[in-house]
């Protein structure tokens, strides 16, 4: 069971090897010519203005990691139900529709109040 | 104890073998991918692209792969050094450990070994491709946050609130296809695509005919993840000059660069070994011959569809960033949900009932939603010269300067030069030249 993993252990030794490598050789071939321009933030040639301690963002994307999480629970949710679902027959169909369809309901609830609108 | 250790070395030398080939197969057709890319846009642009190194500038990718070792990597003073250095390395390493469970070709026999050309065939396959998908999105986080800067924490944020938002679609995409094979793990999807589906004789029981909606639902799905034209909002030039990554340069932002193209077909190889039967196909000849088709039939599976995004990149404008995400939650969500029930419900119909469809109804529904799509499709196509409420409004607010009607008298009299296209001689306008190609 667990020896499944080794390749797996192996894909990760062979595929950390060549990242730390080629960032390894890259530092060390690469030139190191800092000036203060470069080590300033890129805004396009300005001077940097904003802090981005202070940088603001739309609430919409807090509601979208909200939303995500109810959604990603419940696809966690249909994976062991669609799996045995052979087995649970209709009794098993009719229990994950009714979960579906009580998510369902509250996702049209909050599609009508414009909580997934964006302007 | 003992046999654990044993059980272990065996699978030694063969996971190191699948563990390297499966490493350089992705990791040369991504540098394939980003030359084919660049020679296909540019005939599509009307340019020659990259030709001069190697055959056909066959070799430009690894030029350009090298030349970046010896560019600066420099490192802006207001980064978390940690993170910043952290985030490419676990983009990379993350993209490679997806296709572990990939199968890039069917069994052989090297070394005194029979193998199956699969990193590792984990009972819990499918999850794990999800997984790794989802770690990808704290690689484009983290960058962007430690960056201390402000176009890369907008890019994150954008490419997050996408990345997170399509995840769920692909997710309920995926659990369609669970549905139907009854396992998680990858083989067994693959194997079950090697029956028959006796839709007709020899027809192949590939998942993309009867889960049509759900695959439908994961093409978006991919586009959107990798963050490709034209969802690709999260790195807007004219906006966020380059998103995420606009503070990195030299190799550290090579890494990303490296990412984003094998993004590209990993969720090509996924959407080729979930929908398309993976490396199945007609195997015939001798021994070698029948341990090396099945490695061709799945790259050239896969490479259609690196074509296809390639050919979408080249076609499509991009999109508006609330457009995306209505897209996500009001078309893709709903459609990958109330597909992921109707698909139950036609399974058990089919297990309960004994009747003459003999176990082909799911494929004999997909063939009906395909046939509808392609009959309802062209009825939905918006008239180009169609103008928008916006577009009007505009019209009306330049005044006597207004954007013409399609089927307004002033356009018919009113005659424009036309320019042509680019090396086209300049001709006057004449007689010979007809109205319609004003204000389109």
């Amino acid at each position: 069971m667990l020896a499944d993993y080794l390749p797996v252990l192996l894909l990760f030794v062979v595929a950390f090897g060549f990242v730390a490598a080629s960032l390894g050789v890259s530092a060390l071939v690469g030139p190191r010519r800092p000036n203060p321009s470069k080590l300033s933030a890129y805004e396009c040639g300005n001077e940097p203005l904003a802090q981005v301690k202070g940088t603001r963002f739309s609430v919409k994307f807090y509601l979208v990691a909200m939303m995500f999480l109810i959604f990603d629970i419940e696809t966690v949710f249909v994976y062991p139900w669609a799996i045995t679902t052979a087995d649970l027959g209709w009794f098993g169909f009719g229990q994950m529709a009714l979960f579906l369809g009580l998510l369902g309901v509250a996702f049209v609830y909050e599609i009508g109040r414009g909580g997934l609108t964006w302007d | 104890m003992e046999s654990t250790l044993v059980s272990w070395w065996s699978g030694f030398w063969p996971g190191l073998f699948t563990a390297l080939l499966t490493f350089l197969v992705f990791l040369l057709t991504t540098a394939l991918l980003i030359w084919a890319e660049r020679r296909i846009v540019g005939l599509m642009q009307d340019r020659l692209g990259p030709n001069r190194v190697g055959p056909l500038g066959v070799l430009q990718t690894l030029v350009d792969g090298a030349k970046m070792f010896f560019k600066e990597d420099f490192t802006p003073g207001m980064v978390e050094r940690v993170l910043f250095t952290v985030a490419p390395m676990l983009a990379v390493v993350v993209s490679l450990m997806t296709v572990a469970v990939i199968p890039v070709g069917g069994e052989v026999t090297m070394f005194g070994q029979t193998f199956t050309l699969v990193t590792a065939d984990l009972a819990v396959g499918v999850l794990w491709l999800l997984a790794m998908g989802s770690l990808h999105v704290y690689a484009v986080f983290l960058a962007g946050w430690s960056s201390q800067s402000p176009y890369p924490l907008m890019g994150a944020v954008r490419a997050t609130a996408q990345m997170i938002s399509y995840e769920i679609a692909q997710g309920l995409a995926v659990a369609a296809v669970i549905l139907y094979t009854g396992s998680l793990r990858v083989s067994d999807i693959v194997a079950f695509q090697a029956t028959d589906s006796g839709l007709f004789p020899g027809a192949p029981n590939w998942l993309f005919l009867p889960l049509f909606p759900a695959f439908a639902v994961f093409v978006v799905g991919m586009v959107a993840e990798t963050q490709r034209p034209p969802f690709d909002l999260a790195e807007a030039e004219e906006e966020l000059v380059a998103g995420f990554h606009t503070e990195y340069s030299g190799m550290r932002f090579g890494m990303f660069m490296l990412s984003e193209f094998m993004g590209v077909v990993i969720q090509s190889a996924i959407v080729v070994t979930l929908f398309f039967g993976g490396p199945n196909g007609p195997v015939f000849g001798p021994g070698w011959l029948q341990g090396l088709l099945p490695v061709v039939w799945f790259l050239a599976k896969t490479s259609v569809f690196i074509v296809f995004f390639v050919l979408l990149r080249g076609a499509e404008p991009r999109m508006r960033y609330d457009k995306l995400m209505n897209l996500g939650w009001k078309i893709m969500i709903p459609v990958a949900l109330v597909w992921v029930v109707v698909q139950a419900a036609i399974l058990e119909v089919d297990r309960q009932w004994d009747g003459w469809t003999d176990g082909r109804m799911p494929a004999l529904v997909g063939l009906g939603i395909v046939l509808l799509a392609l009959a309802v499709t062209p009825m939905l196509r918006r008239d180009p010269t169609e103008r928008t409420e916006a577009a009007r409004s505009v019209a009306r607010d330049l005044g006597p300067r207004r954007l013409p009607e399609k089927d307004d008298p002033a356009v018919q009299a009113d005659t424009t030069p036309d320019t042509g296209r680019g090396d086209a001689p300049h001709t006057p306008p004449g007689p010979e030249h007809d109205h319609e190609e004003v204000g389109v």
